[in-house]
């Protein structure tokens, strides 16, 4: 990945947060930070990782993403309206009574999105049947999930797991966006589920730990993902990263979790995503001059 | 009685299976759960091993497994017992293929007491309460291996979430493979009669159908009604029997909280009120026993519906 190629994925994740903070305000409630320690990963998956075509959201031959962390619907559908399968405008009437955009993804109003998720441990089976579907059907679809550290305490993910072994899904990239909160608290504090790599690795996973808020690592661990294909072996990311990542007041602060910005807040909060994409955008420039 | 064919709708489930995919059925796909030697989808497994997936002892993780592969365009079929695919599953299939409408066909057998020896932790009186409550789930409660083949060949060709009711005792078959046809939604009334209507379900078809030949003899006439689908609910035949009989008698082997009697009740209560006595399972959990007599314990045989349409029809005779 060149610099250049960086930098505008940056870009986009910037406007992938803005759009965060766009549906969340326009809806008075939400998950802003989850979405927004998502954001990077996500902008990866669907600008470079992912056979997708914005024009043929039913394309059966696509690869296909699973927000198992369904609470984290306003990271994904401010990446699926970037990338074009719905209207940017129409972020903010998320959670609204008259709108498509569901409070959680509903893959049969959400043009882009493949599973209907939204009660935890729920999405990361799916993911494990469309897996075993691509392979039954001989089809080289790559198969996405992101599940939330909080979200691993759920039994039914570790029955998941074992289950994506047991079939050798190597087809099958399970992300997990450990940020370290949930509700309650730090994951650590409400239920220790560290240490997760070892535990990943007992589970016959080829688990990568990396930076889930930098390209460079998410560049290497696709990049392993890939090679990974014919070992048996499914793939695991412990993506670390930080939660309400791109503003500053929303960072490492377990409020984040569930809760709208108020006017001011939204204010604040896009002056910087603002300042942000200015600065990326001037980057850029220079990179192309 | 020694020449009638007794055979367990789970055995029909796992036979139909089979013939499903020899006749072309090449997108039926099945998942167990650590029993497939019990729920009969192993006479599947042994034609079609490739096509059979053991998920362990782990039936939520199958529920939302069948649902992604769903999403692929294959039909799955997931089997367990009822407690554990419909209980413990309940919130999998509620979410993960309820709501968004996904064509995978949950086959849950041991409903009911009869399952027997095992015990409450394994009777299921709950199931169909709890599927009927998820929207666009149809339910359907087999009464015989004919009806119980029929249905797994319609709730194959139906687009959406189906729900099937099988069990573990083997049980007389009483309709004719020949002229016998099956059409989700629809009751099917056995006998006629006009002094009252047994609508029944599942295995308790079989006891009603004893019943009306016992009420027979005594001079009264039942019109017994079979029905299969749960949900959606045969209003017509519901309303026609309230119309002309008068008053119902509902049987199942369930609970008497949200299963065919409620059903019935919610039809008839909105339509065309009459007195509906419901047979069923009490507020109460099974015990275990040899099946027969744990359903004669809890008044689920011909018997005791004999007397309950005595006592309404002749309130005044002795028993």
């Amino acid at each position: 990945m060149t610099k250049l190629e960086t930098l505008q994925l940056k870009l986009t994740a910037t406007r992938v947060r803005m759009g965060v903070i766009e549906a969340t305000h326009g809806a008075g409630c939400g998950h802003p930070g989850g979405s927004l320690s998502a954001a990077d990963v996500l902008t990866y998956l669907y600008f470079r990782e992912m056979r997708i075509d914005p024009e043929q959201p039913q394309d059966p031959n696509r690869d296909r993403f699973v927000l198992s962390k369904g609470h984290c619907a306003p990271g994904l559908y401010a990446t699926l309206a970037e990338r074009g399968f719905f209207p940017v405008a129409d972020l903010p009437t998320l959670r609204h009574s008259n709108s498509y955009l569901q409070g959680h993804p509903n893959m049969n109003t959400v043009p882009g999105v493949d599973m209907s998720t939204g009660s935890l441990g729920q999405g990361v089976s799916a993911a494990c049947g469309m897996a075993l579907g691509a392979k039954k059907l001989g089809s080289d679809i790559n198969v996405y999930t992101l599940l939330g550290d909080g979200e691993i305490e759920e039994g039914e993910c570790w029955e998941a797991f074992m289950f994506a072994n047991h079939y050798k899904l190597d087809n099958l990239c399970i992300m997990i966006d450990v940020n370290g909160l949930q509700i309650d608290g730090a994951t650590r504090d409400v239920m220790n589920s560290e240490p997760l790599d070892h535990k990943m690795d007992a589970f016959g996973f080829n688990t990568i730990v990396c930076n889930g808020n930098s390209f460079a690592d998410l560049e290497q661990a696709f990049k392993m993902f890939d090679l990974s294909h014919g070992s048996g072996k499914p793939t695991c990311f412990l993506l670390r990263t930080t939660k309400g990542l791109g503003v500053s007041y929303m960072e490492n602060a377990v409020d984040w979790h569930g809760k709208a910005p108020n006017d001011e807040e939204y204010a604040q909060a896009m002056t910087e995503l603002r300042a942000a994409h200015a600065t990326l955008e001037k980057e850029i420039e220079f990179n192309n001059g | 009685m020694a020449d009638i064919k007794k055979i367990a709708t789970r055995v029909s489930y796992g036979n139909t299976l089979v013939e499903l995919a020899q006749q072309g059925a090449d997108n039926l796909v099945v998942f167990d759960a650590d029993l497939a030697a019990a729920t009969k989808t192993e006479i599947f497994r042994k034609e079609y091993p490739d096509r059979h997936f053991d998920c362990g002892i782990a039936e939520q993780n199958m529920v939302g497994v069948a649902a992604g592969m769903a999403t692929m365009g294959y039909v799955p079929f997931v089997s367990s017992f009822a407690m554990f695919v419909a209980g413990r599953g309940f919130e999998q299939i509620r979410n993960s293929i309820g709501y968004p409408h996904l064509n995978v066909k949950i086959a849950a057998t041991h409903a009911g007491l009869s399952v027997g020896e095992d015990g409450a932790s394994h009777q299921c009186c709950e199931d169909i309460a709890l599927m009927r409550s998820i929207p666009g789930m149809v339910v359907l409660s087999p009464a015989d291996d004919v009806e119980a083949r029929a249905a797994v060949i319609a709730a194959y060709n139906y687009q959406g979430p189906v729900y099937l009711r099988f069990s573990r005792l083997a049980t007389p078959v009483f309709h004719d493979p020949e002229t016998y046809e099956f059409q989700i939604g629809k009751g099917e009334k056995l006998t006629d009669g006009y002094d009252i209507a047994v609508i029944s379900t599942g295995l308790m078809t079989n006891e009603a159908l004893r019943a009306a030949v016992l009420a027979k003899r005594q001079g009264m006439n039942v019109r017994v009604i079979n029905m299969p689908t749960i949900k959606p609910i045969d209003e017509e035949i519901i309303l026609t029997a309230a119309r002309e009989c008068g008053r119902i008698i509902t049987v199942e082997e369930h609970s008497i909280i949200g299963g065919l009697g409620e059903a019935v009740c919610s039809v008839v209560s909105e339509k065309l009120p009459v007195p509906v006595r419901r047979i069923g399972v009490m507020d109460q959990f099974g015990h275990s026993g040899p099946a027969n007599e744990v359903l004669r314990d809890y008044g689920l045989t011909a018997d005791n519906i004999v007397n309950v349409i005595r006592d309404i029809v002749r309130p005044d005779a002795k028993a």
